[in-house]
């Protein structure tokens, strides 16, 4: 299996545009030189009644119907880029491909005598770059799963997290990213719990792991790299852990090792709560959110304190780098692990993902990235990084951000949240970035 | 005894979206085709632009020797299918070789019908279904000034436009008062009719042939009204029907076709059929029908492979539209679906005649029944799902009938996702 880039498309975004067209302007220019938006390759069509604008455009498919229809051969799906290309010489206009294809993303023009589709500009689209919304995006990610699959996944297949679990792509892509040459710490949590420490006396991991208390983790990783390094060995101390076993029960010995700026790669994946022993409330649970000790009755409506952010705080550590990521952003995440895997040869990386959770947080597994991607654009869970004696960097616009809604409105456990609730929150996500602002020398 | 687990017999469009299927999900499985042309794979929809030059025969190759030798599939051409042992499990073909299979899939295509007109069978003439027919006529093609063409049905059309293309005088004999009877209404073919009177064609409709005559470089060609025409070259493009001698001594049940259920197995075990050699349901009734076109061969063959590789995320087929994109001398003309209203059906034209554009759009219980139209921009893929789906269109039914090329878009991009 190959990964392809693609064309995203977020047709709330193009409806605050109200039939600005640019898309479809700047195809016709660059295919065939006229403003005519007949020419257009794509196209941005009213939605029903009301509804959001819909797309008509070529999905580039992976078991693609055009071609199957295709009696000349015309149609191919390239290998390498996975756009499916049309060859003139080859096509005899029987429109047989329009048959096959489903979302109008191939058809015949009139003027030209021919059918047109979509073939991404040569991996530079005209289109995504004339979208003043930001509705167009070209997701140019693929590279990295294509990268990574030579790499070995370091743990065992099958472990076994919920269905739709963010923290098993995190721990997944993580490790295969850092590399065999690793000790891996994962306290009490989703991550060992899962099996990634193993049952009845086998491993779930590929490199050395332990399983540390929730109090002890990185100061344990910090000895054990101090004993690697005495022994002349360049090995990677590495946490996987929640945000309870990082931020509440463990931050004393966390703290300790950031302050001592030790040599280590603390990873933490923030589901906002305690969620493998039954959902229990963390320091890191975002205010409103329901949990099983947060109830929501007559008197309680969730949580009613504010989240601590431990990503902040450990930027106050003044160590080698701290960062947030996301994986809906995988390309800003890899960059960052790269820097913090660097990062941590000198002295303490911590980075901070947020890990949203279908099971404890109430919505459908196949939503996960669709809720990490709104977390990032509400600015709920805004994305930046610091690198010591820096200032902070945001790397991911906070401007325009959606209101929070957008993001609370995918998660059954903020389903009760009220009217003041809700301004609460806004309140809060806007006093944050704010703050950050302030880090990164803005405003 | 050679042995196969699945055993595929043509390897047209069905045959190989078959076997494309069932390695999607059986990477192991031994898979054998065999084919009776000696050529690797190609359409016979290409073939009317063979005859005119347009295509090259080498460069219409629909899968290379590399692709069967990747994917592990042995495919065997030059070689057909002449007797299933079922029983057995087991087939005996031309060469004399034996193969035992598991799973049987029949994708034999169709050939040409040729009617029992008295002197044809003795007189030269040509069909259109082979490479080698192609090759043919276009050397012939070459050599001759003038043709007769039998038949204005799909084959016919195309075969005439394009000997037309290759610089000879054409003339079509048709039995019935208009071309493409069955993808198009009277109105939409005399559009069509007329853009070939235009370009040269003649066009005999409502014409019976009774008598063709081999003469020395010529044949001719004589007519129920008495009228004689006579042309350097003879195309008979009067209908395809499958070719089924095979079938002798097994179980498998035959109308027109082989008959198939909705996975496509025939009433005989571990046998499937699909593609033009299949009889399955029609969508709009409960009958089965002959469907002849491309886009149901490789959905049929799709289906039968799934069934056979129990692939669990099979839907049983929803039945057969009619489709037809048909472009002609820079025209187009498009059918999915039926094109003559009944009674309970709601009939909407547009009819610009100035500009030769039509649109017929027909709908029942607010369900698109049917669409053609003549000169008009078409997803002819959208109109099939919204027909297939039987998407109901209450809510948007203006919208529908004043735009059906962007609401229909709107419609099935709002399905994705
Ligand atoms: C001139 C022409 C124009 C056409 N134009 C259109 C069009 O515009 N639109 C459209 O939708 N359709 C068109 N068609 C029809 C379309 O080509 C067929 O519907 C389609 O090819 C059917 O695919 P199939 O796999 O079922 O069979 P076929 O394509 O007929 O292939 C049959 C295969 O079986 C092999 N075979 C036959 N008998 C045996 C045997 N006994 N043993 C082993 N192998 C055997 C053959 O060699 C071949 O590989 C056209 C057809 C022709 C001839
Ligand atoms: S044209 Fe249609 S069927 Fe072909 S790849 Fe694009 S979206 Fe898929
Ligand atoms: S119109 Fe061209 S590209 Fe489309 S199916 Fe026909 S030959 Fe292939």
């Amino acid at each position: 299996m190959t990964a392809y880039n693609t064309i995203t498309f977020d047709p709330s975004r193009c409806k605050s545009c109200n039939d600005c067209d640019a898309c479809m302007t700047a195809c016709s220019q660059i295919k065939s030189g006229t403003d005519d938006l007949l020419y257009s390759r794509i196209k941005i069509i009213a939605g029903m009644n009301g509804s959001l604008p819909e797309l008509a455009l070529c999905r580039q498919c992976g078991d693609p119907e055009c071609t199957k229809s295709c009696p000349s051969t015309a149609l191919t799906k390239n290998e390498q880029t996975g756009v499916i290309d049309w060859d003139k010489s080859l096509c005899i206009d029987c429109l047989l491909c329009t048959v096959g294809c489903t979302y109008g993303g191939i058809t015949y023009n009139m003027t030209l005598n021919h059918v047109a589709k979509c073939d991404m500009c040569d991996g530079d689209p005209a289109c995504v770059k004339a979208c003043p919304s930001g509705a167009l995006s070209y997701v140019t990610s693929a590279g990295i799963f294509n990268d990574q699959h030579d790499r070995e996944d370091l743990f065992v297949p099958g472990l076994s997290a919920c269905q739709g679990c963010n923290s098993e792509m995190i721990m997944r892509h993580s490790l295969r990213k850092v590399g065999p040459d690793t000790v891996l710490a994962t306290p009490p949590g989703c991550i060992p719990g899962m099996g990634s420490v193993g049952f009845n006396g086998t491993t779930g991991t590929k490199v050395p792991v332990f399983h540390p208390l929730l109090t002890n983790t990185a100061s344990m990783l910090a000895g054990l790299k101090k004993q690697y390094n005495r022994m002349g060995r360049n090995v990677t101390a590495m946490a996987l852990a929640g945000d309870g076993g990082a931020g509440d029960v463990g931050f004393q010995s966390l703290s300790g090792a950031a302050e001592r700026n030790d040599q280590i790669l603390f990873i933490v994946v923030d589901n906002e709560g305690y969620m493998n022993t039954g959902m229990q409330a963390s320091g890191s649970t975002s205010y409103g959110s329901w949990t099983t000790t947060t109830p929501v009755g007559s008197e309680m409506k969730g949580k009613r304190t504010n989240q601590k952010n431990l990503a902040m705080i450990m930027m106050n550590h003044n160590c080698e780098y701290v960062a947030t990521a996301s994986t809906a952003f995988v390309e800003d995440y890899y960059e960052k692990l790269d820097k913090a895997l660097a990062a941590s040869e000198r002295g303490f990386a911590y980075l901070h993902i947020y890990s949203p959770c279908p099971t404890g947080w109430r919505f459908p597994s196949s939503q996960t990235i669709e809720v990490c991607r709104k977390g990032v654009e509400t600015n709920f869970a805004p994305l930046w990084e610091y690198e010591r004696g820096g200032e902070l960097r945001f790397t991911h616009s906070i401007d325009d951000p959606l209101p929070v809604e957008a993001y609370l409105n995918l998660s059954g456990k903020y389903r009760h949240v009220s009217e003041e609730q809700l301004q609460h929150i806004q309140e809060q996500v806007n006093e944050r970035v704010k703050t950050l602002k302030r880090f990164a020398g803005l405003n | 005894m050679n042995s196969t687990h699945y055993l595929i017999a043509g390897a047209s469009h069905a045959g190989l979206e078959a076997i494309h299927r069932i390695r999607l999900i059986d990477e192991t499985a031994t898979i054998t085709v065999v084919t009776r042309d000696a050529r690797l794979p190609y359409s016979p929809t290409i073939l009317p632009y063979v005859v005119s030059g347009q295509s090259d025969p080498d460069r219409v190759v629909l899968r290379n020797a590399d692709y069967f030798k990747n994917l592990n599939i042995n495919l065997i051409t030059g070689d057909e299918l002449v007797a299933i042992d079922e029983a057995n499990k087991q087939v005996t073909l031309q060469s004399g070789d034996q193969w035992h299979y598991e799973k049987l899939l029949l994708a034999t295509g169709a050939d040409p019908i040729i009617p029992p007109i008295p002197g044809l069978s003795e007189a030269s003439f040509h069909v259109l279904r082979t490479m080698q027919d192609a090759i043919n006529l276009r050397t012939h093609a070459g050599s001759a000034k003038t043709a007769i063409v039998l038949g204005a049905g799909l084959i016919g059309m195309h075969g005439a436009e394009n000997l037309r293309h290759a610089g000879l005088d054409v003339t079509i004999v048709e039995m019935c008062d208009q071309v493409l009877p069955g993808y198009f209404d009277t109105r939409a073919a005399s559009v069509i009719q007329t853009a070939f009177n235009s370009n040269g064609i003649t066009m005999l409709m409502g014409s019976r042939v009774v008598k063709v005559e081999q003469q020395a470089q010529s044949c001719q060609v004589t007519l129920e009204n008495g009228n004689s025409i006579t042309a350097d070259l003879l195309l008979v493009a009067t209908g395809v029907k499958p070719k089924l001698d095979y079938l002798k001594g097994t179980s498998v049940q035959v109308e027109e076709g082989i008959l198939v259920d909705r996975n496509m197995r025939t009433d005989a075990p571990a046998i499937w059929a699909a593609g033009d050699v299949a009889q399955a349901a029609d969508f709009y009734q409960d009958k089965k029908v002959m469907m002849g076109i491309l886009p149901d061969a490789v959905t049929q063959g799709a289906i039968a492979a799934m069934d056979m590789s129990e692939d669990y995320t099979l839907q049983p087929y929803t039945g057969g539209v009619p489709i037809n994109t048909y472009t002609f001398f820079g025209q187009q003309a498009i059918s999915v679906g039926q094109c003559m209203a009944d009674d309970q059906s709601e009939e909407l034209t547009q009819v610009d005649d100035d500009n030769h554009r039509y649109l017929k759009i027909l709908l029942k219980d607010n369900q698109l029944q049917g669409i053609s139209s003549i000169n008009e921009e078409m997803d002819a893929g959208v109109m099939w799902q919204l027909i297939l789906r039987k998407i109901d269109l209450t809510s948007v039914k203006d919208a529908f009938i004043a735009r059906p090329l962007e609401t229909g878009r709107a419609l099935m991009s709002s399905t994705w996702r």
